[in-house]
């Protein structure tokens, strides 16, 4: 057990002595809140003009969440390097001729980088719900309402495992520049266009960041025939993410250095 | 101490490293060479259980890397003095790798102070030159005051001082017990730091000794007999009364005879009975370099050609205008003079051994084979870049070519219309 504790304290000292992490992570919570903060501006504006059947299915809460899309493409950015730095230096080496246990390397890290981005997400999940809020004036939700503190933890999560998926995905490429070039369009462009193609939908549900999004939402869209709840959705994301995770520990594992 | 047993890394077709199997043992250092990817690298990473073994193993006083407890306190490698975060200060880079093993912090700025970077401790590494990147890597691998270390290239970028540094510390760490294990390409460095050599080329073992050992095993020693410069005749009769008598002789280019298999006194002893005086009469060992260049000439991976320079060259030898141009004036550009302590050929005014056109300070000697990179053809610079230390003529046949060279001192000639190169001599 010696050797995890010294795998934490020694990834914290990392994490904290690159400036990457205050940059990915500062902008992560900035554009989320901001954007969300605009959207629920203008739909707070636009509400009046809007069609009975969209006020029904009008969800204050996750709108507010709107800026994560853009955001979190940061925290994306966050967890490839936290993984890749150490292969784009060449301090894996180092490292794991120091910790020969790679599981204990691996978990050690991703532990220390998913904690910290545990706080910030949740931070701005609740500092988006907040704000977006006070945008929202007359139509906003509160937090007693039912279902809207669910949301807003999930959006903490969903934020959370997004980095943390993306460590996985690294640590199985190693290099930040493929890492950054699949995740990057994948969940700004690919996930969207399947998730909006009628004949791609079904497989839009499953992918990661369209599951989790399931949590955040209070009000289900309407027409809305995804076959599974909020924490279904969110043990979707769960999966991918523990996956993604795994198969970088094996692929570290019995790889050479 | 550490164990090599047959060892061998594949990667798909091409084997990097094969079958190798050494010791390097506590007390000494010991050197390990070979040209660059002959797989010194590989070897490193097998011994510290970062690259898998295709087959065979290593250990680290008897068990394998991987499973030795607290590993970093029984070794200590620098692999990559460049393997740093850049926006990590020194500091730091060494603080997380000490938290990594469980070492006080205290002992960074120990280590720090050891290696001399203490006033550029909290600054940012990505702003280090290469010599304080090893100082660096020296101080990490220093962290854990482990009893086994391993470097590999550690004199890559550092100043004169920071070699001489390198050079005194690999012995006093060795001098405590410690097994130290170096890795390098430059063989006279090795010459001055490591006791024991273990050189490989093409990933198999070439030879795993002592450096005298390996002196004596690797090169012959020879003398160097000079006789007066004015009776060639004399040369001529001593070189063959000297063959007579057993001894390969071998005419360098300055005029003196290279002779090996005969000792000192028998020669001069020769030389007297015939009436022959001599100018000198030295003994001469030949140089780690040479015996290591000559142990490593077949399994060289990179060899260099002679640039031919199709297409670029300025002027070539066949259009050369005759007797019109400036004879023996050099062409300009990057006809450097060839300088080193190679003989003394083309003095000024002396009229040019191949001179039939212009002087071509790219054309080869008659010896020299086009082609033949490596190693070069006597004349040219050494395969390091730098002046031979040992001052030796390369042997062979090239020595008695003189290679052609411009001579640099003779006064330029009044600039010439037809002269296709005075531009800037107008």
């Amino acid at each position: 057990m010696a050797a995890v504790s010294r795998v934490l304290t020694s990834e914290w000292t990392k994490i904290r002595s690159v400036r990457s992490t205050v940059w990915t992570l500062g902008i992560a919570l900035v554009v989320t809140v901001a954007l969300g903060a605009l959207i629920c501006l203008l739909a707070s504006n636009d509400f009046g003009t809007m069609s009975p059947r969209d006020r029904i299915a009008f969800d204050p809460t996750n709108i507010s969440f709107a800026g994560m899309g853009l955001g979190q493409l940061a925290m994306i950015v966050f967890g490839v390097l936290v993984v890749s730095n150490e292969y784009s230096t060449g301090m894996i080496r180092t490292s794991l001729a120091a910790v020969p246990q790679r599981g204990t390397f691996l978990f050690g890290k991703v532990a220390v980088a998913a904690l910290l981005a545990l706080v910030v997400s949740f931070v701005t999940a609740f500092l988006s719900f907040f704000v977006g809020q006070a945008m929202l004036g007359t139509h906003a939700a509160s937090l007693g309402d039912p279902g809207v503190l669910r949301a807003v933890v999930g959006g903490g999560l969903y934020m959370t495992l997004i980095a943390v998926f993306s460590m996985g995905v690294a640590t199985m490429l190693r290099s930040p520049m493929p890492a950054l070039g699949i995740l990057m369009p994948f969940f700004f462009l690919i996930s969207n266009i399947l998730g909006n193609v009628s004949a791609t939908e079904k497989i839009g549900w499953y992918l990661p960041d369209q599951a989790g999004h399931k949590v955040m939402q209070v009000v289900a869209p309407a027409g809305d025939e995804v076959p599974y709840g909020p924490w279904g959705g969110f043990a979707i994301m769960l999966a991918w993410t523990v996956a993604a995770l795994l198969c970088g520990y094996l692929l570290l594992k019995r790889r050479d250095a | 101490m550490i164990e090599a047993f047959g060892l061998t890394k594949r990667y798909g077709a091409k084997t990097a490293v094969h079958n190798l199997s050494f010791q390097v043992r506590p007390g000494t250092v010991t050197g390990f060479l070979g040209p660059n990817g002959s797989g010194k690298s590989t070897t490193m990473r097998m011994i510290l259980g970062l690259d898998t073994p295709t087959s065979g193993r290593v250990t680290i006083g008897g068990i394998p890397f991987r499973q030795v407890p607290n590993a970093p306190r029984h070794v200590g490698a620098l692999l990559d003095a460049k393997a740093v975060h850049g926006g990590r200060s020194a500091r730091q880079h060494l603080l997380c790798l000490a938290q990594l093993s469980g070492i006080p912090a205290r002992r960074v700025d120990e280590v720090l102070g050891v290696v001399g970077l203490q006033d550029v401790a909290r600054k940012r590494s990505n702003g280090f030159s290469l010599g304080m990147g090893q100082r660096l890597g020296i101080a990490a691998a220093l962290l854990g005051d482990p009893q086994v270390l391993l470097f590999d290239e550690p004199v890559n970028g550092l100043d004169p001082e920071g070699i001489l540094w390198v050079r005194n510390l690999m012995k006093q760490l060795a001098a405590e017990g410690r097994t130290v294990f170096v890795s390098s390409h430059l063989m006279s460095e090795m010459a001055l730091t490591a006791e024991h050599l273990i050189v490989i080329g093409r990933g198999q073992l070439l030879a795993d000794m002592s450096v005298k050992d390996f002196i004596s095993a690797n090169s012959a020693d020879f003398a160097r007999v000079r006789t007066p410069d004015t009776e060639p005749e004399l040369r001529e009769k001593l070189g063959s009364l000297l063959g007579e008598a057993g001894a390969q002789v071998v005419p360098e280019q300055d005029g003196a005879l290279r002779v090996s298999g005969l000792p000192l006194p028998r020669i001069s002893d020769l030389a007297h009975d015939a009436d022959i005086r001599l100018w000198e009469l030295s003994p001469h060992q030949a140089s780690l370099e040479e015996a290591y260049m000559q142990l490593t000439q077949g399994v060289v991976d990179y060899r260099s050609t002679t640039d031919q320079r199709a297409g670029l060259q300025q002027q070539a030898p066949g259009h050369a205008p005759q007797g019109m141009g400036v004879p023996g004036q050099p062409p300009q550009g990057y006809a450097a003079p060839q300088p080193g302590p190679y003989g003394q050929p083309g003095h000024p005014g002396q009229p040019h051994p191949g001179a039939q056109g212009q002087p071509n300070p790219y054309a080869q000697g008659p010896g020299g084979a086009p082609g033949q990179g490596y190693p070069p053809p006597a004349g040219q610079g050494s395969p390091y870049g730098h002046p031979n230390p040992y001052g030796q003529p390369q042997p062979g046949p090239q020595a008695a070519a003189p290679a052609p060279m411009p001579p640099a001192a003779q006064p330029a000639a009044p600039a010439d219309i037809s002269e296709p190169h005075t531009e800037d001599a107008r």
